[in-house]
């Protein structure tokens, strides 16, 4: 059982009250990109056994999409931050940097 | 025009915990930016902004915080169309929208010990409902078995559960299973 603390209404979320929202940090390709760029985007993802980063929603809570970086392996949630950024926040990469280390 | 109706009129159990269908309740929606609408709302409704995850009542209205741009006010079926009126001209400055939902919900009032209460309650939700986690004064928007809600104790005692009017039907057959004596498990 996933459990996910929301960051805009800081509720502990049990994975069955979210709806899993694929791959985060997509790049968006629209017209002009290449047909490979494009592809990539629409269908190409990352499916790893470690740490991922995701897209959830809290569909039975507040609503708000929002970002959370796990591992597929051991299901240890390393956190949650909003989904407003392009990329993860630096305490986010910090703890992926410990881990790797 | 039509004479609304309440969804599951009359409907009732009765037991350890009593399970009832509340009646025509009037819900007004509230979406902006809680720090600029917050004034205006409190000016005109007379209750004061309620923290995250946070409910305020007060002379049988209640204000509940419902997401970080979303409010909801609770007040009489009757009164709620002028209440929005009164709202959408108190809000007219700010990027906000005010909708008259009364007719959209349906809400429950579980009456019992409290135990008994949130015991019912915890069958139906992964919510944490212990008394620490979920005192008096919050509302939490959760799941209950497969459709959305929002549960909340009341300052009168009552658990108070509102759902989509479309499934409260499937709600109140929940609740009231849940609330069997016989499924008596003296958790909480």
């Amino acid at each position: 059982m996933l459990i996910l603390s929301c960051p805009y209404c800081g509720v502990a979320a049990d994975e069955t009250e979210l709806h899993p929202g694929g791959e985060g940090h997509l790049v968006r390709h629209g017209p002009g990109s290449s047909d490979d760029e494009f592809e990539s985007y629409l269908f190409l993802r990352r499916n790893p056994r470690g740490v991922h980063v995701e897209r959830w929603r809290h569909v039975h809570g507040c609503g708000k999409w929002f970002h959370a970086a796990r591992d597929t392996m051991t299901m240890e949630v390393i956190g949650t931050y909003p989904a407003q950024v392009s990329e993860p926040p630096s305490e986010i990469l910090n703890a992926l940097g410990a881990r790797s280390a | 025009m039509f004479d609304a109706t309440p969804p599951l009129a009359r409907a009732r159990q009765d037991g350890r915990v009593s399970v009832e269908c509340a009646g025509l309740t009037g819900m007004v929606t509230l979406r902006g930016d809680i720090a600029a609408i917050g004034e205006p709302v409190a000016d005109a409704t007379g209750l004061s902004i309620p923290d995250t995850l946070g409910i305020v009542e007060d002379g049988g209205r209640a204000l509940a915080w419902m997401s970080p741009d979303e409010l909801m006010l609770f007040c009489a079926y009757d009164e709620a169309e002028e209440i929005a009126a009164t709202l959408t001209a108190a809000t007219a400055e700010d990027h906000a929208l005010v909708a008259n939902v009364s007719d959209a919900r349906a809400m429950f009032e579980l009456s019992g010990e409290e135990a008994a209460l949130r015991e019912t309650l915890a069958k139906l939700t992964p919510a944490d409902l212990r008394p620490d986690a979920f005192p008096p004064g919050t509302i939490r928007r959760t799941r209950l078995a497969q459709v959305s809600g929002a549960i909340w104790l009341a300052e009168d005692g009552a658990m108070r559960v509102i759902c989509f009017r479309s499934v409260a039907d499937y709600v109140f057959s929940l609740l009231c299973h849940a609330a069997r004596p016989a499924a008596a498990v003296g958790h909480f």
